[in-house]
């Protein structure tokens, strides 16, 4: 029985290729993407207890916060509740803070000797971080159930139509890329958890607050909205804003900064991840 | 019979900085051979994995796996190489042919062709009833089994294991040295091992390079590296002190002392 596996073991060189057959690249890069996915989905599925402690996080803000700032009125919303407002700022927060975070996956794998294993597979590069960066937007996903389910509980007026929520996981998906990238970028570089928990700190509160996730851009003082303008999660929010609450999207400007960020930084993180291990 | 040469060396070298960790080695292994690089922690045998799987690049000399090059042509090395680390890497949160599944995906393996090959792996390697448990439950010498099986997966021409038995009990120790014995015999797949265990060495290996602060300090088999001592009833630790002079590199610094441990810890 066994013999039939490995009967022609070696020396096959030509034959050695998966199934004997030659693949495309595409091939073998969609492949090798899928595979990650669906690795890590599998993790998650075996172990969901992440998705609900991250879920708490996005509830509290709106629950708390929200509640307390939409009393206040000091912050223009463009005619709608502070609520509802601020929701889509909230879910790209979301998005953000499971992502940024997502890096030390990266340095745990590489201590366990997972990363090396991966790295030896004859598939490329970049391979992983598409597929990690594609699981951190699944993870993300959660989170906009998570939003749905609280905005329809203290009811906050949102669409949630089949075109905005197609809108939604779109944007949810590129941004987690970026920030899941960005995350693995600084994971090859730090090498240590323990510096890593420190950086990721460091990066989500001006992220959050540079942002236009609780707060207009045009109340910002000008040093303040140049920062907002370099913040990718400026434009995430742009995007869910308008998906979920005024119905008015500039989708080719804020989808075309968004790709062209999540390329650059899949291509640093793919040139950066392999020294990792060094 | 030509012998075919799997694995080919020359002059590989590896510098961190201005210190060598792997000084000018040369070496090759022949199909269906077991050969051993043995020495203490530090002395640069994992650098050599990491730079022969491509996962390290190198900083002078050459070498080639199946005659592709590990410089110009690594995606075509990897294709021909399972690999072992020495940190225990099958995933902890998937079952035992969750592991398995997901190797055969990432490899290409048609869905056709899975199950024949993921059963017969899972029989060969005697996981066959675990295969459903999650690897976090496995003991040392099963988590062991597992990554020698999905490293064999693709048929790789050579097999490269680091430290394959380090902090495995005795019992398990053994059990991964009859496997690989048994594929040997049954295959004929080169493998390379590294260990700085010299009973292992003696054990597994056909031929051993003797590594020391980056060198090769000796390279022979194991009965021809005793013989070598002048002592009838020398073993293969006193070949080891007789060829390094007793100067062993005490460099296995901190993290890889953690490291060891860690491993130790973790298979329980």
């Amino acid at each position: 029985m066994t013999s039939s596996v490995l009967a022609r073991l070696p020396g096959a060189s030509a034959e050695n290729m998966p199934e004997g057959r030659q693949e495309s690249w595409l091939a073998v890069w969609l492949r090798g993407i899928a595979g990650v996915v669906e690795l890590e989905v599998r993790k998650l599925w075996h172990d969901p207890t992440e998705v609900f402690t991250r879920a708490v996080q996005p509830a509290l803000w709106l629950l708390i916060f929200g509640e307390a700032f939409s009393r206040l009125r000091a912050i223009p919303t463009g005619g709608v509740s502070y609520l509802t407002f601020m929701a889509p700022g909230i879910l790209a927060q979301s998005m953000m803070f499971i992502s940024i975070f997502f890096g030390i996956a990266i340095i745990w794998e590489r201590d366990l000797g997972l990363m090396q294993k991966m790295l030896a597979l004859p598939l490329p590069r970049s391979v992983f971080i598409l597929g990690k960066a594609l699981a951190a937007g699944v993870r993300s996903l959660a989170q906009v159930v998570v939003v749905i389910i609280i905005s329809l509980l203290i009811e906050i007026p949102l669409r949630w139509q089949l075109v905005p929520l197609l809108g939604v996981i779109a944007t949810v998906m590129i941004g987690a890329m970026i920030f899941a990238s960005f995350s693995m970028i600084l994971a090859s570089i730090v090498k240590t958890r323990e510096r890593f928990m420190g950086l990721g700190q460091l990066f989500t509160m001006p992220f959050f607050f540079a942002s236009n996730a609780l707060y207009p851009i045009s109340i910002m003082p000008p040093w303040l909205q140049v920062l907002s303008r370099i913040n990718p999660l400026t434009y995430v929010v742009n995007l869910l804003r308008g998906f979920l609450v005024t119905g008015q999207v500039n989708a080719s400007a804020d989808f075309g900064i968004l790709i062209v960020v999540a390329v650059v930084m899949v291509v640093v993180a793919t040139k950066l991840y392999p020294t990792a291990i060094y | 019979m030509v012998e075919t040469e799997i694995v080919h060396v020359e002059n590989l070298t590896k510098l961190f900085g201005h210190k060598a960790a792997v000084d000018h080695i040369s070496f090759s292994v022949p199909q269906g051979e077991v050969f051993g690089l043995v020495g203490p922690n530090g002395a640069g045998k994992t650098t050599t994995v990491k730079m022969l799987t491509t996962l390290l690049p190198s900083s002078g000399g050459s070498a080639s796996i199946h005659g592709y090059d590990i410089r110009k042509h690594p995606s075509q090395v990897r294709r021909f190489i399972g690999y072992v680390p020495q940190a225990l890497s099958a995933d902890g949160d998937l079952t035992g042919y969750e592991n398995l599944l997901m190797f055969c995906k990432l490899l290409g393996i048609s869905g056709t062709e899975r199950p024949r090959r993921i059963q017969e792996i899972l029989e060969m390697m005697d996981l066959t009833e675990a295969a459903h448990r999650r690897v976090k439950q496995y003991s040392g010498g099963m988590v062991r089994r597992l990554e020698v099986g999905q490293a064999m997966l693709m048929r790789p021409s050579v097999l490269l294991l680091d430290e394959p038995t380090v902090g495995l009990d005795p019992v398990a120790r053994r059990t991964v040295w009859d496997l690989l014995n048994s594929f040997r015999q049954q295959y004929p797949l080169s493998i390379l091992i590294t260990t700085h265990y010299m009973d292992e060495a003696e054990a597994l290996c056909d031929r051993v390079a003797i590594m020391n602060h980056g060198h090769i300090a000796a390279l022979d088999t194991p009965a021809a590296l005793r013989a070598g001592t002048g002592n009838p009833e020398a073993t293969m630790e006193d070949a080891f002190r007789f060829y390094t002079g007793g100067d062993y590199a005490e460099e296995a610094d901190y993290r890889d002392v953690k490291r060891t441990r860690k491993i130790a810890r973790r298979l329980g």
